[in-house]
Formats: structure tokens, sequence, C-alpha cells
């Protein structure tokens, strides 16, 4: 019990996110880019959590030439960002649910400032559509919380819990 | 008589609606580009509609692209088609490019042995081809500018900064950073210092798929500003001119100064 409580500060405080990439029935199909950022209310980013874009080389490069097309994390972080980024970026992902789990231990929450904050989830697919869903929180968390949002198109399930 | 002068005033009025109606414009294939190698593709025209191929290419006499870093670089693949011309621009640097048609020149008209003479060049050719003693002379200086922005990764603004010629648009949101719904800052500046009281008409492009042209009209306050907020995602042209008694040119009692840009507008 003793060793239980001294050794609670220590337990990191985390987030949860369970992104949903619809499975689309069209034509032509191309895995979404997808973004997932914290940022203030007057707009500026706070932290990158994760950024999933075409890393296969082609004739091209990498598919870098579409990361504008995720519009506000372009505006935000994108374009003065320098890719690959070291446990942010990463490949493009399939329909599905995929869970990421972020410390306060890691350089994605570390020392992030108490505040009010608003999580966002962009993905924009080649000739398809683009969409975001933005979840409110506040950090550090008081107790442990779960939020859901739900795309209609480009985004299914996104779900945010915080654990104090 | 009267059904003849009444004709000719309508006339009249109707060729001014006309010419006032044509849009001169460029227009980037995109303005926020990333990637191993970008290149945008730019479209130059004359139109009534925006922005469509529907009345004269612009020719390309005169492109001033300037890069990042205050450099220029070279439009490539120029073409001039019947309704448009067309050239490339490959961005090499990291930043935001301008694209501009700078047109400068002198209109002469005057009368000889009775009979209306017109000529247009520049100030160089002027003494040579224009009659030093004409009779009736009339010279006007103009200062043109057609201009677009595109931006490789983050937008700079060392290519934005003024000439000091003609009017130019200086932005408090950077040209390339315009989202639908927020409030934009715009300045203008002629011969680089701040213009009070232009009119600036605002016209989002598409104007064939609605009824109204839903133009913003804007006068600049006595800072040259106007703050505008764009309400509908798009590409945008905006464009003012002006008349004066400054030409540079001691014979051109008149100036006349023309600005037009193209800016797009991202959906939030």
């Amino acid at each position: 019990m003793v060793f239980a409580l001294t050794s609670a500060p220590a337990t990191a405080a985390e987030i949860e996110l369970s992104i949903e990439i619809p499975r689309l029935n069209v034509s032509e199909y191309h895995r979404p880019y997808v973004a997932a950022w914290i940022q203030t209310a007057d707009r500026k980013l706070v932290r990158n959590l994760t950024v999933w874009y075409q890393m296969r080389d082609t004739d091209e490069g990498h598919g870098t030439k579409w990361l504008p097309d995720l519009r506000q994390w372009w505006r935000v972080s994108g374009r003065s960002l320098d890719v690959p980024v070291d446990g942010v970026t990463g490949a493009t992902q399939p329909a599905g649910k995929h869970a990421l789990t972020f410390t306060d231990k890691q350089p994605h929450l570390a020392d992030l400032p108490p505040g009010k904050y608003t999580l966002i989830v962009e993905a924009a697919r080649e000739v398809g559509g683009r969409e975001m869903v933005k979840i409110p929180f506040t950090w550090p968390p008081a107790s442990s919380q779960k939020f859901d949002a739900k795309g209609e198109k480009e985004l299914g399930e996104v779900t945010l819990s915080v654990k104090p | 008589m009267k059904i003849a002068s009444f004709l000719s005033i309508a006339l009249v009025v109707t060729l001014s609606q006309i010419a006032s109606a044509h849009k001169v414009w460029l227009l980037p294939s995109q303005t926020t580009l990333s990637g191993n190698d970008p290149w945008v593709t730019v479209d130059a025209a004359v139109s009534n509609d925006l922005f469509y191929f529907n009345h004269h290419p612009l020719r390309l006499d005169n492109v001033v692209i300037t890069a990042p870093d205050g450099g220029s670089a070279e439009a490539q693949n120029p073409s001039t088609g019947k309704y448009r011309s067309v050239f490339d621009v490959q961005l090499e640097q990291e930043g935001t490019y301008s694209i501009a048609l700078m047109n400068q020149g002198l209109f002469a008209s005057w009368v000889e042995n009775g009979e209306r003479k017109r000529w247009r060049g520049s100030a160089a050719t002027f003494a040579t081809e224009v009659p030093a003693n004409a009779e009736n002379l009339k010279v006007t200086e103009s200062v043109g500018r057609v201009e677009t922005f595109v931006t490789n990764g983050a937008p700079t603004k060392e290519a934005l900064k003024p000439t000091g010629v003609g009017i130019e648009l200086v932005t408090a949101t950077h040209p390339n950073d315009l989202y639908a719904g927020e409030k934009t800052q715009f300045q203008l500046l002629v011969e680089g210092k701040p213009a009070a009281g232009l009119e600036v008409e605002i016209i989002r492009g598409g104007t064939r798929y609605r009824d109204s042209q839903e133009e913003i009209s804007v006068t600049t306050d006595e800072n040259g500003e106007f703050t505008v907020a764009l309400d509908k995602p798009g590409m945008y042209w905006l464009s003012t001119s002006s008349q004066d008694e400054k030409g540079k040119t001691a014979q051109a009692k008149t100036r006349r100064l023309s600005y037009a840009a193209t800016l797009e507008v991202l959906p939030q």
C-alpha cells in the first residue's frame, strides 16, 4: 500500500487514441493520409501525435507531394516540418481500427503544459475526400475520461482516452 | 439626329462596360506544394468569366518570377494559344514565389495631316518613333501588374517585398494562407507608399455557375488598408486601378495604374 502511494506520481499520464479507417466501396481506393495532432484554441500546434503518408519510394519520391492535402495539418505543422519524423510519421494504414498510446514520458506529450486543448484527426484520400474530427480535452486529466467522435466519410470512430 | 446621338452614347457606355468587364489573370495549377520536384503550370488570360478562357490570351513578354530568396526564376515551356497563354515554373527553392506579368509602357495619340495617329511603346523608343512637334499630342503612361503566388513548403515573405513600381499588394496574412471565414488584412501601395481611397473589387471564381458576380467592393483607408472576410473557399480575383498625373515620363500627363491578383482561399 505504502509502495503504491509513493509510486503513484511516477505513473505516467497517458493518451489512448483509436482511429478507425472505414472500408469504402469506391472504384479507385487509396489509403488515406492521416494526421493526428494536439492544438490550442487559437489554432497553434502543440504536439504532433501521428502522421501517416505514402512512404514507399515511387518515381515522385515519397508521397510527400500529397501531404498538403491534409490542409489543416499542413497549415499548423506540415509545411514547416521536415518529414519523416521519428516516432511521428509512418506508413498509410489499411481499413480498420488503429490504437495508439502515448505517455507523458514520450516526446509527444512530455512537458505538455496544463491547459485546454483540442485533438484533431484529419484524413485525406487521393481521388477521395477529406475530413476532420475534433475532440476537446483538458491536460493533465483529473480523472480517466473517454471521448468519442465519429466521422461521416473518410474517418470512422475516433476515441480519445485520457488517463491521469 | 436625336436618335443618332442617343445611339452613340449608348454605344460608348456599352463599350466601356465591356472594357471594364474584361478581367486579366494568372491562374496557377496549385498554390501549395510539397514533394521532391514540385512544378506549377500557370494560365494567363483575359476573359469575362472567372476563370474561363473565353476571350484572349495574355502576352507573356514580361513575365517576372521572384524566387523565395529574392532572386528571379525562369518561366519554362511558354506557349500562347487562341484563348490562353501558359508557362511552367519549377519550384527549386522552398518558400513562396511571386509570379507576375509586369506591363509598363506609353500610349500616345496625335494629329498628323488631319489624321489621328496612335502609338504604343516604351519610353526608350518614344523619342525616335513619335514626332517631337506632334500636334495635339496626348501621352499616357501605364503600369500594370498581374500576379499570383505559390508556395513550396512553408510560406515565406522575401518574394513579396514591394519593389516600389506601380500598384502592389501587401498582405498581413500570407497570400497562400487564406482560409474561408477568416478576416484578412491587405494593404495596397502605389510606388511603395500606402494608397488611400483605391477601390478594390474582389470576385470569387466560377462566376459561370451562379447568377450574379457576388463581387465584394472595398475602398482602402488612409493607410491603404482594407480588411475582408472571404467567406467561401475558391480562387479569388482581386483587382484595382487608378489614374493620376505622376507619370515618370515628362511627356506623359496622365498615368494609369492597374493591379490584379489571383488568390486561393481554402476551406477550414
